[in-house]
């Protein structure tokens, strides 16, 4: 079968940060009517790609023709009036504002220059309908779930008439029903003759809706190919470069634990968390399952002083412990790596190694700096171990991919030695190959002697790490379940769906 | 949560709570001032705070539109200084008519405005430290016209300053009022039916996310510090109606009276939330206030101080408690 003409066509496409070459000759062609997945590493260049093709950045060299036209965007706004829309990562909309303007804000209908309100909300509720969304759009849109924010953020881009449509991990806050809702949606454009940039961690959905795909590695193109063509495996040795080890279970028994570390004992907050009891011992890895919003992050919270209990007790290495505020609990050697690492966790504009650094100074308070020497020193040793890259570390935390970042803030919390560690959802949103590299940090750590409440929304990652998991339902723990053979995802998710009742 | 409901099981959205809160508080100053007072329970008290106060309620719009973007405008209390200024020296010195007078005034005042917006958002410097420039310079500027106060004897401007229109019974209101008036609508219009209006909401709620949907934020920030500037200008045309003199100490610590009025209003200074009705409410609580320690007699202005102090610890707290509620 002939191929037809390219939609889009970018070619020897270059890009520098100060200190990184972020790319380095790409080409990427966009075939109408297909789903043409991007894939790569964090850091092999994909949002960079996304942000020279859609006027966020200019290229460097390179050139990019949309159908046999030679374009050069100089915005996002630019971008979008030829036809090219796009729906970040981030839900970027304004939550202040209604579902309908999110949707049709600068190409409101308008009636003698004012703005006809009801011919929008009609035209919003029609734009909602083709993604089968019923929703009250004259609410604000921070009244909906970040799911449903990203559907609005979808709508909005297939308003104008969109020729490209690019979606940089568009699925990476959705359910498994909501991803269903967005592939047919896909599907539909597709047939219309769109043509879609899709962005995803998730392999099988990039196998069950991309067409072709375009692989990166390091900012530099390895090839594209046909979906159907290449395996799973080969994609994946492509993306990382070698052969990947198999991702086995890296904890296979609950071992036997008798140092008690952390014990929660009826510990609860009114209206973020039932009451729980749960013992963490030395060395022990503690999985926490349960949906979204069923209190994980809540139990993490309260562990490390960020929110105030409502009532009950916590005892760490058997003396009573009063964790009111992240001070106290970083003083009995808890961490926390945050679910949200730009807005909890890191600051953009200081290197990595500052950032680094920074917990381990504030414990010891401003008047006793820590040593140049001595942060070279750890840092070095930090960057290497978690393989950091680039591995510079006066090099800016913004200008990093997500996966380093998300070392970085790692690295933060390590270097105090800390005999509790708190990870939430570390591995969300970042590639196969640093996913490992995190979880062989955890099971290192735990050989070592350190607890670790480990968060995941996979429970692949949750089974393969824990020696005990926790199943969460409704913001109540319901079951507390030792791993073993006989503890497989099906069981979890019964036991998520019974509420450990059965 | 996004509404609140009511008894009687009426909803009404959460955004609108502010400002009701706004409304309940004059009303209730109003119930309270009826009772203690003789005399005061009257339209022509309301009126009067109009009356009083239709410069500061125009500069207190503009502060609105500045606020709404996440902004703050330092510099309204020294343009309004500047605008009695030139225009009490101009009718003086060379005795030019209102008529050019008035539109010269409002054509330096948004060209003040339109500079500082550029500045914000071409360097991407904080509109704090480039209105608080801008306050220094205007002020400066008052100095270097004259240092004592200057009277204003035009014809035309006094007869239209001591005009009082009618309204039915007994009530009466200043020509400022009716321009304060107009300006509050064609603001409110502004903001609600334009796409100016909706992109100074969308800027406020989200800059990054505002830019990336494709919005002109860089002519929104700059139009919107302009508007502010016009309206000082405005502002301080009405005061020298009230005053009818100009002088470089009118209107010392206006922008705070102005940030107040707002803030009470409800509009957060954070950016995105806040409506102009507010905002009048604002202005009508600050005024109300003055009126009842002047109907209360033994008290000393300062206590109008202390009040507002008081009441925006209260505001601020409640819209804390309250945005803490609707975004867990």
């Amino acid at each position: 079968m002939a191929v037809p003409a390219p939609i889009l066509r970018m070619s020897g496409i270059g890009k520098q940060f100060p200190g990184v070459h972020a790319l380095d000759g790409v080409d990427l062609r966009l075939l109408p009517g297909e789903v043409h997945a991007l894939m790569g590493e964090n850091g092999a260049g994909k949002s960079t790609l996304i942000k020279v093709l859609t006027g966020v950045h200019q290229a460097d060299e390179g050139a990019i023709e949309l159908a046999g036209q030679a374009v050069a965007f100089g915005s996002p706004l630019e971008a979008r009036q030829a036809g090219i829309s796009t729906v970040y990562q981030e839900v970027n909309l304004c939550t202040n504002l209604s579902v309908a303007e999110n949707i049709l804000i600068g190409r409101e209908p308008r009636r003698w220059g004012r703005i006809d309100w009801k011919r929008m909300r009609a035209r919003a509720r029609e734009l909602l309908a083709r993604l089968e969304l019923d929703l009250d759009v004259s609410a604000p849109l921070s009244s909906y779930s970040l799911a449903i924010q990203q559907m609005v953020a979808i709508a909005r881009a297939l308003d104008v008439e969109a020729r490209v449509l690019i979606l940089d991990e568009p699925t990476s806050s959705l359910d498994a029903d909501e991803v269903g809702q967005l592939f047919r949606v896909m599907r539909r454009l597709k047939e219309e003759g769109i043509a879609i940039l899709f962005v995803s961690h998730f392999l099988d959905q990039i196998y069950e809706i991309s067409d072709r795909m375009t692989i990166l590695r390091n900012g530099r193109l390895v090839g594209e190919y046909p979906t159907r063509e290449l395996s799973q495996v080969d994609l994946v040795a492509k993306m990382i470069g070698q052969e990947l080890a198999a991702l086995d279970r890296l904890h296979g028994e609950a071992a036997a634990f008798d140092r008690p570390l952390v014990e929660a004992r009826e510990l609860g907050r009114p209206g973020a968390i039932e009451p729980f009891t749960l013992t963490i011992h030395e060395g022990e890895v503690v999985g926490l399952a349960g949906l979204l919003g069923s209190g994980r992050t809540e139990i993490a919270r309260l562990l490390f002083g960020a929110d105030h209990a409502g009532g009950g007790q916590v005892a760490i290495g058997g003396a009573p412990a009063s964790l009111r505020t992240p001070r106290a609990a970083m003083s009995h050697k808890i961490a926390f790596c945050s679910e949200n690492r730009k807005a909890d966790g890191l600051i953009p504009d200081l290197t990595v190694r500052e950032n680094i650094i920074l917990a381990l100074q504030a414990t010891r308070g401003w008047t006793r700096p820590v040593p140049r020497e001595q942060q070279d020193e750890l840092v070095g040793k930090y960057v290497k171990a978690l393989r950091i890259s680039p591995p510079n570390p006066e090099h800016l935390v913004r200008d990093l991919s997500g996966g380093n970042q998300q070392k970085v803030l790692l690295a933060r919390w390590l270097i105090l030695e800390p005999r509790l560690l708190i990870l939430d959802e570390p591995t969300r949103g970042i590639d196969v190959g640093a996913k490992t590299e995190i979880q062989r940090l955890v099971a290192e750590l735990s050989d070592g002697g350190v607890a670790v409440l480990f968060i995941s929304a996979e429970l692949e990652e949750v089974l393969r790490l824990s020696h005990k998991v926790g199943v969460l339902r409704d913001r109540r723990l319901v079951a507390e379940l030792p791993n073993g053979p006989e503890l497989t995802t099906d069981v979890l998710m019964e036991t998520i769906a019974s509420g450990g009742r059965a | 949560m996004t509404t609140l409901s009511l008894g009687g099981g009426r909803v009404i959205p959460a955004k609108y709570v502010p400002v009701l809160v706004t409304a309940c508080l004059f009303a209730a100053m109003f119930v309270v001032g009826g009772i203690r007072y003789d005399g005061f329970a009257s339209g022509q008290v309301v009126l009067n705070v109009f009356i009083d106060n239709a410069f500061l309620l125009v500069v207190a719009v503009g502060m609105t539109f500045v606020i709404l973007t996440g902004g703050i405008d330092l510099s309204v209390g020294s343009v309004v200084a500047l605008s009695t200024m030139i225009s009490a020296t101009l009718m003086a010195g060379p005795g030019w008519p209102p008529y050019l007078v008035v539109p010269l005034v409002l054509l330096i005042g948004s060209g003040l405005g339109l500079v500082m917006g550029y500045l914000v958002h071409a360097f991407d410097i904080q509109p704090f430290i480039v209105t608080l420039a801008g306050m220094f310079l205007a002020r400066g500027l008052c100095y270097t016209i004259g240092t004592d106060s200057v009277p204003i004897e035009d014809p035309t401007f006094t007869a239209f300053a001591q005009t009082r229109i009618d309204l039915f019974a007994d009530l009466w209101i200043s020509p400022s009022v009716l321009i304060a008036a107009v300006v509050v609508l064609v603001a409110a219009y502004v903001l609600h039916y334009t796409r100016l209006g909706r992109a100074v909401y969308a800027t406020g709620g989200s800059e990054q996310s505002a830019l990336l949907m494709g919005l002109p934020v860089g002519r929104t920030k700059i139009a919107v510090y302009t508007i502010s500037g016009f309206c000082s200008a405005l502002g301080g045309v009405l005061l020298s109606f009230y005053m009818l003199s100009g002088y470089g100490l009118h209107a010392v610590g206006m922008e705070l009276d102005a940030i107040a009025a707002v803030v009470i209003g409800g509009t957060l200074l954070t950016g995105g939330t806040g409506f102009l009705l507010g905002t009048v409410l604002g202005v009508l609580v600050l005024g109300l206030i003055q009126t009842i320690l002047s109907f209360e007699g033994t008290l000393s202005s300062w206590w109008t101080k202390i009040f507002i102090g008081l009441l925006l610890f209260a505001f601020i707290l409640l819209q804390r408690l309250f945005s803490a509620r609707t975004r867990p």
